[in-house]
């Protein structure tokens, strides 16, 4: 499944708009989550998991070719948290 | 942010009744759990992938008591964030 087809759906399901106009919808749900997480704020959506930003602490690591030890460096990193009504579903 | 923020976010910046937004976005996350339901992957460029990844069944242990306890086989859906979002939560 793609962006198309939810673009496909969305505009079916809305009626009174065009296809154009249900694209730039769905892209405006899309930039919405996408510039909250940008400001570590965290996404819940119920009865589909939570999307939370961690940071990570700077760590050694090593380069696997040539061994040599390197710094990760501290990042932030998003991670997504299935609901368990999600994970319920999957498994009936 | 919570759903409900999310909908009147779009709201806002789409102009359009709380109503058809919530459309828009409860549309979107029902078809991601419906594909997910049959195993499909998802993929948003920019956003991220949603693939359900099986796992084989385990003998695990409870913590509490240190029985041992059999885990079935199981599905769960997994995350993987696109290169887009990656920097745009890392950005230094």
């Amino acid at each position: 499944m793609t962006k198309a087809d939810i673009i496909e759906t969305v505009y079916d399901k809305l009626g009174g708009y065009s296809k154009r106009e249900a694209a730039e919808l769905v892209e405006i749900v899309f930039e919405t989550l996408k510039d909250t997480l940008a400001k570590s704020e965290k996404v819940k959506i119920s009865g589909f998991g939570n999307f939370v930003v961690r940071e990570k602490k700077a760590r050694m690591g090593r380069n696997p070719q040539t061994k040599k030890p390197i710094e990760i460096s501290a990042r932030k990193v998003l991670t997504f948290k299935p609901s368990q009504v999600l994970k319920t579903t999957l498994n009936k | 942010m919570t759903k409900s923020d999310l909908i009147e976010a779009v709201a806002a910046k789409g102009s359009l009744t709380k109503d058809k937004a919530s459309i828009v976005v409860n549309s979107i996350f029902d078809m991601m759990v419906e594909a997910l339901k049959k195993g499909d992957r998802i993929e948003i460029r920019n956003f991220g992938n949603f693939t359900v990844r099986k796992y084989p069944a385990y003998t695990g242990r409870n913590p509490k008591t240190g029985k041992p306890v059999s885990v079935g086989e199981k599905s769960m859906p997994f995350f993987k964030v696109g290169l887009g979002l990656k920097a745009k939560v890392d950005k230094k």
